[in-house]
């Protein structure tokens, strides 16, 4: 929006080009711009996208109503029953709903701080690598868990970490351990979501940082070791200070997700042993609106998630043009 | 210029080495692992006495699952709908954003249009009316319930308007004075000087749609229609979902034959590794492209 202000601001090209002599192709030129030629073959490119949204990004956004109905599939919206906010005070009254609140935020509390300090501490590593195959080599092998999918990677952990033939129950039981069943164990199954998510969206998380740092001037660092400084005071007042403001932006950019808390890991891993610490807002609302059939219900819950995901986002994206100067135009 | 390197200095530098080596095997040994059990006799694999090394070498569950009918055909669906689906997402994203770089004197209401889409990054229907949706409009049991809901991004099209602007606009006024019609603009000078941005998000949406597994599952009410994922799925998250104890589980864990699907996860990989190093080279500046924008 800012840069439309910019824009309207600059003259007018028509003014510009207001030159004594003018050719034949200049003068209609002009009188084009003049009427403000718009070429309506831009509409119509733009049809299909406004076609799409409406009906499946729009009409969704319409269907919330039937949070506010006793919804009936075989009736439809016109026909169901008004029932007011019914839907909302039974999600509230159920007897896990504030458990499965509860998990949603701390799960993906602990996964924002994991996620916000491993590429950190990572990428500030990477840069103390001087040899440049090397560093490519490893950020190679950092990025690629990102993008398998959580079907495969969840694949991978359960097989790993079966209680009776999984490798790292293996490794356990060698070197003395008792088997950990991590996937069914409430007082483990949270540190299996965090630490399997750290691991897959870690490197991935390091790549805006490291562009960052390469931005750094190498001066800095040469004035520095002509004054005797060490790494570590390198590394605390140049390379630290030069990634700061990528550290607010995503700090802050990532508040906004308090509420989501990884459908597609959660529900590829967990299972009815781990309900009680790995039910999420939203494996919860898929089990009662496609396991249960229970629309109306699901839609409340959702809507509930939505608005409070709204206020979220539209704070952290206030923060973050606040402290980093960041826009999405 | 060479600063010799004091003993702290050597000692933090193979630490660090050592370090950040064993981060980057820990991120690649998983996969190694499931090579070498997809490899291995199930005998061997059962008993965990498999690490990364094969264990009695055998390709029976490759044999297995290439003779597998459902497994031929969920690959063959995941196949058409990355094709089909790429090359809609794609030509509906130029389509749009395209027309959405230009100024709201080009095109008057640019800016209220941009909002139609902009909206949708914040807010959505949820799970369950757009569900509603997509039966309504008949796209259920078919391959375009993969594909239709999902054309519009408006994150990608904020990446390439924003690509788009940076286009020197004097190429285009000549263009436009020597007769040129919209389209040919898009198509002669947009397009081909937008090749890094295009082949970025080409790349996203390809990984997207053989990553996919949700709307599978959700719209698809026989197995042979699943796309890749979801059948994986199916295959090996699904059997743990329903079992409510220990015992029960452990004997699932055992029958279920782990090379087998091993050897599926593999072959399910395998694409997106092939595409990987070339996709190293664009998805870093995709990334910059879509967070640093403004």
């Amino acid at each position: 929006m800012v840069q439309e202000q910019i824009e309207s601001a600059n003259p007018p090209r028509s003014k510009i080009w207001g030159a004594p002599l003018l050719s034949k192709g200049e003068i209609a030129i002009k009188s084009a711009s003049r009427k403000l030629r718009v070429d309506p073959t831009l509409y119509l490119m733009l049809l299909p996208a406004v076609i799409l949204v409406a009906v499946y990004s729009y009409g969704p956004l319409a269907g919330l109503v039937i949070a506010f109905q006793s919804y009936d599939i075989a009736m439809g919206i016109r026909a169901s029953e008004w029932v007011g906010l019914d839907n909302f005070r039974f999600l509230f009254k159920f007897p896990t709903f504030n458990q499965v609140i509860w998990n949603t935020v701390y799960i993906s509390f602990l996964k924002l701080v994991v996620r916000f300090i491993v590429p950190i501490v990572v990428s500030i590593l990477l840069n103390e690598i001087k040899r440049v195959k090397y560093k490519k080599a490893i950020q190679t092998m950092i990025y690629l868990p990102h993008f398998i999918s959580w079907v495969v990677i969840s694949g991978i952990l359960i097989s790993v970490l079966n209680p009776t033939d999984g490798i790292i129950n293996g490794l356990i039981t060698f070197f003395g351990g008792k088997p950990i069943y991590f996937l069914g164990d409430n007082s483990v199954f949270t540190g299996v979501l965090v630490v399997s998510d750290a691991w897959k969206d870690f490197g991935y998380g390091t790549i805006i940082y490291m562009a960052a740092l390469t931005s750094i001037d190498s001066n800095l660092y040469e004035a520095a070791s002509i004054d005797r400084a060490n790494r570590w005071q390198k590394i605390w007042n140049i390379t630290i200070p030069g990634i700061i403001p990528i550290m607010i932006l995503v700090g802050t950019l990532s508040m906004g997700n308090l509420l989501n808390a990884g459908f597609d890991q959660v529900f590829n891993l967990y299972n009815p042993l781990v309900y009680s610490t790995g039910d999420i807002l939203d494996t919860f609302l898929y089990r009662i609106g496609i396991d249960n059939a229970q629309y109306d219900i699901a839609t409340a819950a959702g809507m509930i998630k939505s608005a409070v995901s709204l206020g979220l986002v539209s704070i952290s994206y206030f923060l973050a043009y606040k402290l980093a100067d960041y826009r999405i135009f | 210029m060479k600063i010799r390197l004091s003993t702290g200095e050597k000692t933090f530098a193979i630490v660090n080495y050592t370090f950040l080596t064993l981060l980057a095997l820990l991120c690649i040994l998983p996969f190694l692992h499931m090579l070498a059990i997809s490899f291995s006799s199930s005998a061997a694999a059962t008993a965990g006495r498999v690490g990364l090394w094969p264990v009695d070498f055998t390709t029976a569950s490759y044999q297995y699952a290439i003779q597998k009918r459902e497994f031929i055909a969920a690959f063959l669906v995941t196949i058409r709908r990355t094709l089909l689906g790429v090359t809609i997402d794609l030509a509906v994203l130029i389509l749009t954003a395209y027309p959405l770089s230009k100024s709201n004197r080009e095109l008057p209401g640019r800016t209220a249009i941009s909002w139609i889409f902009v909206i949708t990054m914040f807010v959505s229907g949820g799970l369950i009316p757009t569900y509603l949706v997509v039966s309504g409009t008949h796209l259920k049991n078919t391959i375009w319930a993969l594909i239709i809901p999902g054309v519009v991004k408006a994150y990608y099209i904020t990446i390439l308007l924003n690509f788009f602007r940076q286009i020197p606009k004097e190429l285009e006024e000549s263009a436009v004075m020597d007769g040129a019609s919209q389209i040919r603009v898009l198509l002669s000078i947009y397009l081909p000087l937008s090749l890094p941005a295009l082949a970025t998000l080409t790349i996203f949406d390809t990984v997207g749609h053989w990553n996919e597994w949700f709307s599978g599952m959700i719209y698809m009410s026989s197995q042979i229609k699943y796309p890749l994922q979801t059948f994986l799925r199916g295959i090996i998250v699904a059997p743990n979902y329903d079992l409510m104890d220990r015992t029960q589980m452990e004997l699932m864990a055992k029958i279920s034959s782990k090379t087998f699907q091993a050897a599926q996860i593999i072959i399910a990989t395998v694409p997106i590794l092939a595409v990987y190093p070339f996709m190293q080279k664009y998805f870093i500046s995709g990334m910059m492209l879509g967070s640093l924008k403004g």
